[in-house]
C-alpha cells in the first residue's frame, strides 16, 4: 500500500520514494526535498511538508522539534517570471 | 521595480492584521495592509456562527459582522489595505516583495507585522488524492464565500470546532453528513457544537480513522476503521459509507514562511501547531522590527488573533514614538487583560501554558544573545 500512497501530490512522490531517501541518508526535510522533489512543486510543500517532517522524525528517530520545515525560500507563492524580468523575458 | 515606503506594513488583512492595522493608523502611523485575497476579512468573512467568550469579545455576535465592523473601523482609521496583493518574499532587513497587479513593488516599512494566519493540515490515505476529498476549510470557504455546496454527502474526520462547525454549516447548506469520525476517544470540540449535530441525528465514530477512500474519477465511498489506545487499525473493525466528499479537519498548522527567510528564531510547540517564531510580549519577535499576531504566532481561534493584532500595532505604534509609553502601557495592559480572558479555561488554559513557554524560549534567546555581546 505504501508505494502507491502519494505523499507530495505536486510532484507525485510516494510513501515510498520518501522512506528510501531516507534509508538514502536524508536527515532533514530538504535532504528528502533533495532526493526526491518532494515539496519543490507549486505549493512548495505547503501540503505535504508537514508530513515529510514527521516521517523524518519517526525513521531517524529524532525529535519532531529538531526537525524543522524545509527551508523557505523566495517566492513564497508561485509568480511570473515575467513580473521581474520585464515582458521581453516571459 | 517600483518602492513604496511606509511607517508599518502589515501582512494579512485577516483578524490579526486588521487589528494591528486599525491600531496603528489610529495612533497615527502611516500604515499599509497586504493581501493576497480579493476581499479583506481573513477567515472571519466565513465565520456565520456566534462567537463564544466575553462581552468584551462580542460573544454571541456572529463572526462575519464582527469582521464588517472591524473593516469599518480599518477605514476610517486611514490605513491603505492593498488586496489582490501578493508578498512572495522578506529579506533579513524585512524590506517585502511584493507582486500587485503584475507589478513588482518592494515595500520598506520601519516596521513590520506578518499576520499571515495558519493552512490545513493533511493527511494521506489511499485515495487521499481523488477529487472530493478537501480540507474542511475549504469546503466552508466554498458554501459560505461562494455559496458552492461541495457535494451531498460528507465524511467530515476531525471532532475539533473546526469539524464541528463546519459540519453543520454543511447541513444548513443542504448537505448530509453521513459521519463525522475522529481517531481519538473524545470528541475534541465544544459540547454545544457537537451537541447540535448529534440532535441532529449525525453519527459519531469516536476512534475510528479513515482506512482508504476509493472511487474512480472522484470520491464515491469511504472506509473507515476503528483504531485502539495506540492508534492502531483494529481488522474486522472496518465499516463503508457511499460519499462524494470527504472533508479533513485535523488541525492547522502557522504560515511562517515569511518570517523563516528572515532568520527569525523559532521554538517548537505542538499545541501551537509546530514550529512558532518566537516573540516577546509586545509581540516582536528576534528580528528587530519585525512583530508577528495571530494564527501565525500559533493556532489559536479569532479572537485571540485580534488581541494579538491589537498588542503588535499598539507596540508598533509606540516603538515608532507615536505613542508616549505611559499611552501604550494603558492601552497593553487592557489587550493582556482580555488575551489572559480569552486564555482561561478548560480550553484556554493549554494555549495559555503554550503562550507562556513561547514568551519563555524569547526570554531565554534574549538573555542568551545578550549574554555572549
Amino acid at each position: 500500500m505504501g508505494e502507491e500512497l502519494i505523499i507530495c501530490r505536486c510532484q507525485e512522490v510516494t510513501e515510498k520514494e520518501i522512506l528510501d531517501a531516507i534509508a538514502d541518508g536524508a536527515t532533514t526535510v530538504d535532504g528528502v526535498k533533495r532526493r526526491t522533489r518532494a515539496c519543490m512543486g507549486l505549493c512548495q510543500g505547503k501540503t505535504c511538508g508537514r508530513l515529510v517532517q514527521s516521517m523524518v522524525a519517526r525513521q531517524t528517530g529524532q525529535n519532531p522539534a529538531d526537525v524543522p520545515p524545509q527551508k523557505s525560500r523566495m517566492p513564497a507563492r508561485p509568480v511570473k517570471i515575467g513580473t521581474f524580468g520585464g515582458p521581453e523575458d516571459v | 521595480m517600483k518602492i513604496k515606503e511606509t511607517d508599518v506594513a502589515i501582512v494579512g488583512a485577516g483578524s490579526a492584521g486588521l487589528s494591528a492595522a486599525y491600531q496603528a493608523a489610529s495612533a497615527g502611523a502611516k500604515v499599509l495592509v497586504l493581501d493576497e485575497n480579493r476581499l479583506p476579512g481573513g477567515q472571519l468573512f466565513k465565520q456565520i456562527h456566534k462567537f463564544f467568550g466575553s462581552r468584551a469579545h462580542q460573544a454571541g455576535t456572529r463572526g462575519y459582522m464582527i469582521g464588517r465592523q472591524l473593516l469599518e473601523r480599518v477605514e476610517q482609521s486611514g490605513a491603505e489595505v492593498w488586496l489582490d496583493t501578493l508578498v512572495y518574499g522578506m529579506e533579513k532587513n524585512c524590506h517585502l516583495g511584493v507582486i500587485r497587479n503584475g507589478e513588482h513593488w518592494v515595500v520598506k516599512a520601519k516596521k513590520v507585522i506578518v499576520a499571515t494566519g495558519a493552512k490545513e493540515n493533511y493527511l494521506a490515505f489511499p485515495g487521499s488524492t481523488l477529487p472530493g476529498v478537501m480540507g474542511a476549510g475549504a469546503a466552508q470557504t466554498m458554501i459560505n464565500v461562494n455559496r458552492v455546496l461541495p457535494g451531498q454527502r460528507i465524511l467530515m474526520l476531525g471532532s475539533g470546532n473546526v469539524g464541528l462547525i463546519v459540519s453543520y454549516q454543511l447541513m444548513q447548506a443542504g448537505a448530509d453528513v453521513v459521519a463525522l469520525v475522529d481517531a481519538a476517544p473524545n470528541i475534541g470540540g465544544y459540547g454545544v457544537h457537537a451537541g447540535k449535530i448529534r440532535r441532529a441525528g449525525v453519527p459519531f465514530y469516536i476512534s475510528h480513522t479513515i482506512k482508504q477512500v476509493t472511487g474512480k474519477d472522484q470520491v464515491e465511498q469511504v472506509e473507515i476503521i476503528q483504531v485502539d489506545s495506540k492508534f492502531q487499525p483494529i481488522p474486522g473493525t472496518e465499516k463503508t459509507f457511499d460519499v462524494d466528499t470527504v472533508c479533513l479537519a485535523v488541525g492547522l498548522n502557522p504560515m511562517t514562511e515569511l518570517i523563516w527567510m528572515t532568520g527569525c528564531e523559532f521554538c517548537f510547540i505542538p499545541a501551537f501547531g509546530g514550529h512558532v517564531p518566537l516573540h516577546d510580549g509586545n509581540m516582536e519577535t528576534s528580528v528587530p522590527g519585525l512583530y508577528v499576531a495571530g494564527d501565525v504566532t500559533g493556532v489559536e481561534e479569532a479572537s485571540s488573533a485580534m488581541e494579538e493584532g491589537n498588542l503588535a500595532g499598539v507596540a508598533a505604534a509606540e516603538a515608532l514614538g507615536l505613542l508616549s509609553p505611559e499611552e501604550a502601557a494603558a492601552k497593553k495592559g487592557e489587550i493582556r487583560g482580555r488575551l489572559d480572558i480569552l486564555r482561561s479555561g478548560l480550553f484556554g488554559e493549554k494555549r495559555r501554558s503554550a503562550k507562556q513557554s513561547q514568551l519563555q524560549n524569547m526570554a531565554d534567546y534574549q538573555q542568551k544573545k545578550g549574554g555572549s555581546l
